[in-house]
């Protein structure tokens, strides 16, 4: 019953939330009781999974091929866990006056239906069922995206819905004909049957598959969606969308690489490896170009996911560790980012770096903050993003790859160029209008509350990584036996 | 039969692309309906074509062999209300991006997106 808690929890919520829709401040306390709920649901699961390995349950107690599976191993449990805070971090948010989200009847029920898709998302061990989840949250997405009303709001939910919409149509594509050849959805069985037929057909199957992933993960080219659209949203939910979004799909690209297909065919991995350099070099070019704080974050998204990507096409015990490892890293410090953007923009007015300026001497503790995560970001030891980079870096070399390794490192570089010109520009240079002066909040305290929370954890992943990195290599062993 | 249903999905999802790619936002999200519609189509063929079988096995048997596939119809259910919840949405989203926009024409649907015209830096934009 534990295995189904994440996702039942969030749909719980969110139908609470819609009868308390009329009154909403029990809404807000229905949320925040949810959130902290599916927190401890996921601490329970994650001791469980620590103890016992991973946790199987079929639906209706069918036998193994015929019921929806759910699996919780290390990895999808680490990403609920994400989850679970960032959401109880946005709901908390949502208390102070920070470019928070709108207060509509629907707020809250949109968000606890993002966090069950993607929950959902990250545990079901069955392709239709992935398909399922991939559409609840995109359709709650949808409705975020959209609350907002303004022109530019809804022409950002349009392209996100058409571009995402081709992505989700691969992949239910490539669930009809695999179930056609093979007659499995159960990720093991789907396994098996690949294995056992050796179809050469299988191959662009699949690789329609990892297309539609590589869609959800705003890789290179099928980004255009994460640009077009997450700066247009109030920063709380840009920041729960950066810590779940992408990663739906690098989870998904990992079970099949990894589960699914033991080994994975070569072609795929190259594939995929290619796309990760390409998308390190695009992001990270698009964040070079834009003066927008979140514009230049978004673009950086992009360019981490090729990080994830890069590890996952290494196709080795270490790179899968070092994926799940950054993928983890990555939720928490990017969606850090996004909120550290947030206080920016409630204290100069603008997001922009040309209008703004003079952050460090008016609220250092912002700024130390900001550059906590920056550096994280970038990869400056000992920071998580470090770990992480030096894992994927050290593994590209020991496999030879010479040219995406040294891709990685001179990325690395590019992203400490942005950090830098965020850091200058805001923080450090004056501002442009000499007589400004921070305008006094009443409502701060629930923000940066949020921030502290996410830069607490991040820091404390970069300062003792030991038992974080232990996890991720677990998690990949468990994956890598979870196929045979 | 089976070449019937090929052909229509094929027919299905060729005029979906080519719908979807036009500049008239109602063609464009009528062309991504009706895509959805021609995957739907194959997904429902995945299970083999039978006709007029119920979708029970007789007590002696254990294959599927006269009997039709009950799986795929379930699976294409779920996807019908999916697609058609998705259609609702964008449909309303169209109606909302016509009054404010007041033009329907997708080339020139730029609010979120401000046309660069200096290749070194983007416009300065109003925050909202």
């Amino acid at each position: 019953m534990l295995v189904f808690a994440p996702v039942l929890i969030p749909l719980a919520t969110a139908l609470l939330c819609v009868f308390a829709a009329t009154m909403p401040r029990l809404q807000k306390g229905v949320s925040l009781g949810g959130a902290l709920a599916l927190f401890l649901a996921g601490m329970a699961l994650l001791r469980q999974v620590i103890l016992h390995g991973p946790l199987t349950l079929v639906a209706g107690n069918w036998p193994a091929p015929f019921g929806i599976a759910f699996t919780a191993d290390r990895l999808g449990v680490a990403l609920v866990m994400i989850a679970a805070l960032m959401v109880t971090i946005v709901v908390i948010w949502q208390h102070s006056d920070v470019d928070k989200a709108p207060d509509g009847p629907s707020l809250h029920p949109l968000l606890h239906g993002v966090v069950a898709g993607a929950c959902g998302a990250f545990l079901t061990a069955d392709l239709f069922n992935l398909y399922v989840w991939f559409e609840v949250a995109l359709i709650a997405s949808l409705g975020l995206l959209a609350q907002g009303g303004s022109l530019r709001q809804l022409d950002a939910t349009l392209k996100y819905f058409a571009l995402n919409l081709v992505g989700t149509l691969l992949l239910l594509t490539g669930v009809a004909l695999l179930y056609g050849t093979t007659g499995q959805l159960n990720f093991l069985a789907l396994s098996g049957a690949i294995a056992e037929q050796g179809n050469p057909l299988h191959l662009p199957l699949l690789g329609l598959l990892l297309i539609a992933f590589l869609v959800k993960a705003a890789a290179f080219p099928f980004f255009a969606w994460l640009p077009a659209s997450y700066h247009t949203l109030p920063a709380p939910v840009l920041a729960l969308f950066s810590a779940l979004l992408s990663k739906i799909g690098i989870c998904a690209l990992i079970r099949l690489l990894c589960v699914v297909l033991v080994p994975a065919p070569a072609e795929l991995l190259t594939m995929v490896g290619w796309i990760a350099l390409l998308s390190m070099v695009t992001g990270v070019l698009g964040a070079a170009y834009h003066w927008d704080i979140r514009r230049i974050l978004a673009f950086h998204s992009i360019s981490q996911v090729g990080y994830m990507l890069l590890a996952i096409a290494l196709a080795s015990p270490v790179g899968d560790a070092a994926a799940i490892f950054f993928a983890l890293h990555h939720s928490l410090v990017k969606a850090g980012l996004f909120l550290a953007a947030a206080l920016v923009f409630r204290h100069t007015g603008q997001y922009d770096l040309r209008r703004i300026g003079g952050l460090y001497a008016a609220k250092p503790a912002l700024a130390a903050m900001f550059l906590l995560l920056a550096l994280s970001l970038v990869g400056i030891p000992p920071s998580s993003g470090f770990w992480g980079k030096y894992l994927i870096v050290k593994e590209g070399l020991a496999q030879g790859a010479y040219l995406w390794a040294g891709t990685a490192l001179l990325v690395g570089g590019l992203t400490l160029y942005s950090m830098m010109k965020i850091w200058f520009e805001a923080f450090w240079k004056a501002h442009p209008n000499q007589n400004w002066q921070a305008p006094d909040g009443a409502r701060l305290t629930p923000a940066y509350a949020g921030l502290a929370i996410v830069v607490a954890v991040a820091v404390i992943a970069g300062l003792f990584p030991e038992p974080l990195l232990n996890f991720a290599v677990a998690a990949a062993d468990t994956l890598r036996g979870a196929g045979r | 039969m089976t070449w019937a249903v090929a052909l229509a999905v094929g027919v299905v999802i060729a005029a979906g692309t080519w719908l979807a790619l036009s500049r008239s936002l109602l063609r464009c999200l009528i062309g991504l309906a009706l895509l959805g519609n021609g995957v739907n189509l194959l997904l429902f063929a995945s299970g083999r074509l039978t006709v007029n079988l119920p979708p029970v096995i007789d007590a002696a048997e254990s294959l599927l062999a006269k009997a039709s596939n009950p799986l795929p119809q379930a699976l294409v259910l779920t996807a019908i209300v999916i697609s058609f919840a998705l259609l609702c949405f964008s449909l309303v989203l169209a109606i909302r991006l016509l009054e404010s926009a007041g033009h329907d024409d997708l080339a020139l649907l730029r609010a979120a997106e401000p046309p660069a015209n200096d290749a070194t830096k983007p416009v300065l934009e109003e925050d909202r």
